[in-house]
């Protein structure tokens, strides 16, 4: 006998970690992502049902699977067309069970397959997240419409219909060929890091739903470097955001407001977690294939292994903003690396470095924000106050909103 | 799996070209239909007359039609050809428009099957 809050609140740790492999190893062989999400559905249900009076299995993953699969066989049975899968589905019992209690290789595919079709280029980006959220991070509609801060009806509606042309346009579920699978590596990496900074961007203030965001996404991250250990640039983005929750619980004060990297109370860093994520770093790099993730990710250690804001090594950090700005020659990088020398060789040859980026970071806040900054230390406070409120007039972020207008005061 | 590739062109960059610039172009836009039509990949499709030859005829609800001068809509990019693509999948058939040989606009439709 098992308590039966104590099987629900198993069974929902079971469903967030295993909805995943559950749902992939069923449509693989089903062909039908509605069919096998209902399927592991019915399942979760069969193990309200069932796990109070058997008392919780030794693996409920296993039993989970197993049950969703005899579902489907019921399900199938009625349908004349789908013998030839049921009968692929009876054949592959086994095998379908064991890996989810081995973590075998074979779900390790199944899952990669899968998560290569929701973040596939013809989906778009809004559809990409949400299916990836749902589908390999296991969670709820309602879980995902929170964190993006829109109505279920808007979430279930995009699941509905990216679904729809998976089915319809005959998306394949595959790991794409060598050939193919930098760019569609670097489009899964730009939808895990988007919802990472979904939530990691998030003020203290925001719903639960919205900062779990960066967790779900590093969880994700997680699970694609153990199915890819030998992708270097998947280690990078892990050890990025690793490094990003470790200083999470110093970005902002009790009130709210966010506070910059030089004024952070680096006693409240979790250091630990630094290390280690400069570790797997490493590992990344000794693979020989630098990347955006890999530099970044660096310089995100140097930060944080600095005892200090003031003993930041800076004649490190540029030259990795270098590498950087040639990988990825975007005006928001150039503007990071502008900040950079500000540290090493002083405001003024950075202000020089801003002044080219001037008309196409023209809307962005930080870039405003960054030019006071600089005017400030230049000692030409009108032109530094003008900057500020026009980087004022340029965000709606309630924290970053409150920092601009302390400066102005 | 059916897909419809519809080719899109912008009209205007066709008139900037000199003759020997489009024979060139033509020449490789041939090469690889053949080479696709050889290997089972296109099976149907044509190019079409530019768009100011296009006519629309719109049909009502009660069934009157009116016929207009030009194409649906008018834009930059214009349907100048289509292909009819047997393949096994979308991947198949945004690999094979990504290898089209000259700078256009292709969109891949499933074509559907009933029965």
């Amino acid at each position: 006998m098992a308590d039966r809050s104590e099987v629900g609140a198993r069974l929902e740790t079971v469903l967030r970690e295993e909805r995943g492999r559950l749902t992939a190893a069923l449509v693989r062989i089903l062909r039908d992502w509605d069919l096998a999400e209902e399927l592991v559905q019915e399942a979760a249900v069969a193990a309200l049902e069932h796990w109070p009076a058997d008392g919780i299995p030794l693996n409920p993953a296993a039993w989970l699977m197993t049950a969703a699969r005899r579902k489907a066989v019921d399900r199938l049975r009625r349908h004349a067309r789908y013998r030839e899968r049921m009968h692929e589905l009876t054949r592959r019992a086994t095998e379908m069970d064991t890996p989810i209690a081995t973590g075998g290789p074979m779900d390790a595919d199944d899952r990669l397959r899968l998560l290569f079709t929701c973040c596939h280029p013809a989906l778009n980006r809004e559809a990409q997240v949400a299916l990836t959220l749902r589908t390999i991070g296991g969670l709820e509609t309602v879980a995902v419409a929170r964190a993006f801060l829109v109505p279920e009806a808007t979430i279930a509606q995009r699941l509905v219909r990216a679904k729809r042309k998976i089915r319809d346009a005959s998306i394949p579920y595959r790991v794409p060929d060598p050939a193919e699978l930098p760019a569609r590596l670097a489009e899964v990496l730009r939808v895990l890091y988007l919802i990472f900074n979904e939530g990691y961007l998030a003020s203290a203030g925001e719903t639960p739903e919205r900062r779990d965001l960066a967790r779900d996404a590093e969880w994700l991250t997680s699970l694609v470097a153990r199915l890819m250990p030998d992708e270097p640039e998947v280690l990078g983005l892990l050890s990025l955001m690793r490094i990003h929750l470790a200083r999470s619980d110093a970005r902002f004060a009790p009130d709210g407001s966010l506070i910059l990297l030089p004024d952070q109370d680096r006693s409240r860093w979790d250091m630990g977690a630094v290390r280690e994520a400069t570790v797997l770093l490493a590992r990344a790099g000794r693979m020989g294939r630098p990347g955006s993730y890999q530099l970044q990710a660096a310089i995100l250690s140097s930060h944080a292994m600095s005892p200090s804001w003031s003993a930041t090594p800076w004649t490190e950090i540029v030259p990795l903003y270098d590498a950087l700005h040639r990988i990825e020659p975007t005006p928001v990088v150039g503007l990071n690396r502008a900040l950079a020398i500000a540290e090493r060789d002083g405001p003024e040859p950075a202000l020089a470095e801003l002044e080219p980026l001037s008309e196409r970071l023209d809307s962005y806040h930080l870039y405003h924000a960054a030019r006071a900054e600089l005017l400030r230390r230049l000692d030409r406070p009108d032109e530094a106050r003008e900057a500020d409120r026009r980087a004022l007039t340029l965000t709606d972020n309630p924290a970053e909103r409150r920092l601009l207008e302390d400066r102005l005061r | 799996m059916k897909y419809m590739m519809l080719i899109a062109s912008n009209e205007d960059a066709g008139t900037t070209k000199t003759e020997a610039e489009s024979q060139e172009v033509y020449r490789r836009i041939f090469e690889w239909w053949d080479a696709n039509e050889k290997a089972g990949r296109i099976v149907g499709g044509h190019e079409l007359e530019p768009s100011s030859t296009a006519t629309t005829v719109r049909v009502d609800a009660s069934g009157n039609a009116t016929v207009t001068d030009g194409p649906f809509a008018e834009g930059k990019e214009m349907v100048g050809g289509y292909a009819i693509l047997e393949v096994a999948d979308l991947d198949e058939a945004l690999a094979l428009a990504s290898s089209w040989p000259a700078s256009d606009a292709l969109e891949i439709r499933p074509i559907v099957t009933r029965g």
